[in-house]
């Protein structure tokens, strides 16, 4: 298996804020890789570095798609040649309709054909998109936005997928049809880079996972490992731990990672 | 009657380049949230060129128009491309008031080579003849020309930003310029056709205005009248923009008539300042509200 995205010890900033600090990993082609962590870890910060959406960014570091260094590149490059990114906060274009949101994904392409093909499996993943097809994305419910979001990110037939918090603010029943619709993805070929906080969800579907402590991966393995991990299991798995104490135990365990 | 016909007639005249201006303005604001005070100043350099072109050096109309229109597109992207895209980390209010100050810059440069007395543009339509509409209502040809100008605009800009995907992007941009540029959408190449065309269509607007009345201040006039009538159609809706220009043209044409003659020009103020206490969303604002 060969590593379709590889980064190299990068550290982005925002003005005098110091997100990511020394960050490297690599995805394997195919995979699904989860990065786990807490509120302002900078997890978004890594995805919007690689994305070329901070400008400016990253000071340090190298970033390789399929070989080829794409840092400093514009963001539409990087779209072309083959990474797809679903924002936090699903961003659809909220005065266009439903099925503008998704030609939209499907802006760099011109086989028109292909397109209205794409489009019909997306409806048969999310029959609702269907129903709202000629509906302004806005007014569409959060979790609707969120199949929109992806459903418009795959749109582009991205080789690489960035995923970031796909379960938030959804149902559990939801959560769990989104997730099932991202091992379908996965099974198709797409490589898939899985931001989280819902860690028991995420190192269910990924092969492997990160885990991200404030600009810094402070853990690496496979799912199967991490999901025995102690620390893992405390702080993102909830196991026992009572809820009353688990700030300060938290507070305890992370120094003792660094 | 024939009074009120005559007044309505006139008003609507006006209403037609007031609609021009108005859709220039708000194709730029559709895409990027700025208000171009600028789109005056340059339809006025376009206009002048032309002036140029068949005064001085003798050209013909077809040629003439065709370059004229090649320079006001031209124009167009290189405001955006040369000047708003410099700004470094650009509010919309900090481009606006860059859009203030080249507006100066290109009136100074007008009233500096043309100087500040009024000209007489050459035009295949004397803006003199005038047809009966129905008896004893006159309307001059040149008037029937920029209603037509101003309807077919309209109906390709609607049928552009319906249905073309460039059309789609430009509004894309605009709603959401992270997501559009991860559509893979260059927004800078977008906003750059965007002042293009919306410069374009000024162009238009001053073409049409400057055989009648033509001086270095001939488009203040317009691009107040077409910024209110954006106003009233809450400044992203062409459809919006353009019934309130004929608003704005018949209103202040009645007041003008009925009223009073000195505060005509008040009218489109007025109109500003109520919609925009009232309701900033515009006539038919159905700007679907943000969730938080
Ligand atoms: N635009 C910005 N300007 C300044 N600081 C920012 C900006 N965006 C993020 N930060 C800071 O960078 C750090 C990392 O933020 P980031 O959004 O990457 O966290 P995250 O891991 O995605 O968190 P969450 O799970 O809450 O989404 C935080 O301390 C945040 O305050
Ligand atoms: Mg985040």
């Amino acid at each position: 298996m060969s590593e379709i995205l590889s980064v190299h010890n990068i550290e982005t900033y925002y003005d005098l804020i110091y997100a990511v600090r020394g960050v490297s990993f690599s995805l394997t082609e195919g995979e699904i890789t989860t990065i786990l962590g807490t509120n302002g870890a900078g997890k978004s910060t890594i995805l919007k570095t690689i994305m070329g959406l901070i400008d400016d960014q990253p000071e340090k570091g190298v970033i390789q798609f399929e070989g080829k260094k794409i840092n400093h590149k514009d963001t539409e490059k990087i779209v072309k040649m083959g990474i797809s990114y679903v924002p936090e906060g699903r961003q659809v274009f909220e005065e266009l309709t439903v099925m503008e949101n998704l030609q939209m994904g499907a802006y760099l392409r011109r086989d028109r054909g292909g397109i209205n093909k794409d489009i019909q499996r997306i409806y048969d993943y999310f029959p609702i998109l269907k129903e709202r097809e000629k509906q302004w994305a806005g007014t569409l419910s959060g979790g609707e936005q969120q199949m929109l979001a992806i459903s418009r990110a795959l749109m582009s037939k991205p080789k690489l997928l960035f995923l970031d918090e796909p379960s938030l603010g959804l149902s559990p029943l939801l959560v769990k049809e989104i997730f099932e619709i991202i091992k379908l993805i996965n099974q198709e070929g797409v490589t898939i880079l899985l931001v989280e906080q819902n860690a028991n969800m995420a190192l269910g579907i990924a092969k492997k996972g990160l885990i991200l402590e404030s600009g810094r991966f402070v853990l690496n393995g496979s799912s199967k490992e991490l999901l025995k991990n102690k620390d893992v299991q405390e702080f993102y798995l909830g196991i026992k731990t009572e809820v009353a104490t688990k700030g300060y135990q938290r507070w305890k365990r992370k120094k003792s990672w660094r | 009657m024939t009074d009120f016909l005559l007044v309505l007639a006139s008003g609507i005249t006006a209403g037609s380049s007031y609609a021009l201006m108005g859709l220039a303005m708000v194709i730029i604001y559709k895409t990027s949230g700025v208000v171009n005070f600028a789109q005056g100043e340059m339809g006025l350099i376009s206009a002048y060129i032309t002036f140029m072109m068949l005064d001085y050096y003798g050209f013909g109309y077809l040629a003439t128009f065709f370059w004229a229109f090649v320079f006001a597109l031209f124009l167009g992207a290189l405001m955006e491309f040369a000047i708003l895209r410099r700004a470094k980390d650009p509010s919309v209010l900090g481009l606006m008031i860059i859009t203030i100050g080249l507006e100066m810059i290109l009136l100074g440069l007008v009233s500096w080579k043309f100087g500040a007395d009024p000209k007489d543009m050459p035009f295949p339509i004397s803006p003199f003849e005038s047809i009966e509409l129905v008896e004893n209502i006159y309307i001059s040809v040149l008037e029937v020309l920029t209603i037509g100008v101003a309807t077919a605009v309209m109906l390709i800009l609607f049928l552009f930003f319906r249905f073309s995907k460039l059309g789609v992007a430009m509004k894309a941009v605009q709603q959401n310029p992270m997501a559009a540029k991860l559509m893979g959408i260059s927004t800078n190449r977008v906003l750059m056709i965007t002042w293009s065309i919306s410069s374009f269509v000024g162009a238009l607007a001053a073409l049409l205005i400057a055989p009648a009345n033509m001086g270095p201040f001939m488009m203040w006039d317009p691009l107040l009248k077409g910024f209110a009538a954006a106003v009233m159609g809450g400044m992203t809706s062409l459809g919006g923009a353009v019934v309130g220009a004929y608003i704005v043209g018949i209103i202040e044409n009645f007041f003008g008539t009925f009223i009073s003659i000195e505060f005509k020009s008040v009218v489109a103020f007025s109109i500003i300042v109520i919609m925009l206490c009232v309701k900033p969303s515009g006539l038919f604002g159905r700007h679907y509200v943000k969730k938080v």
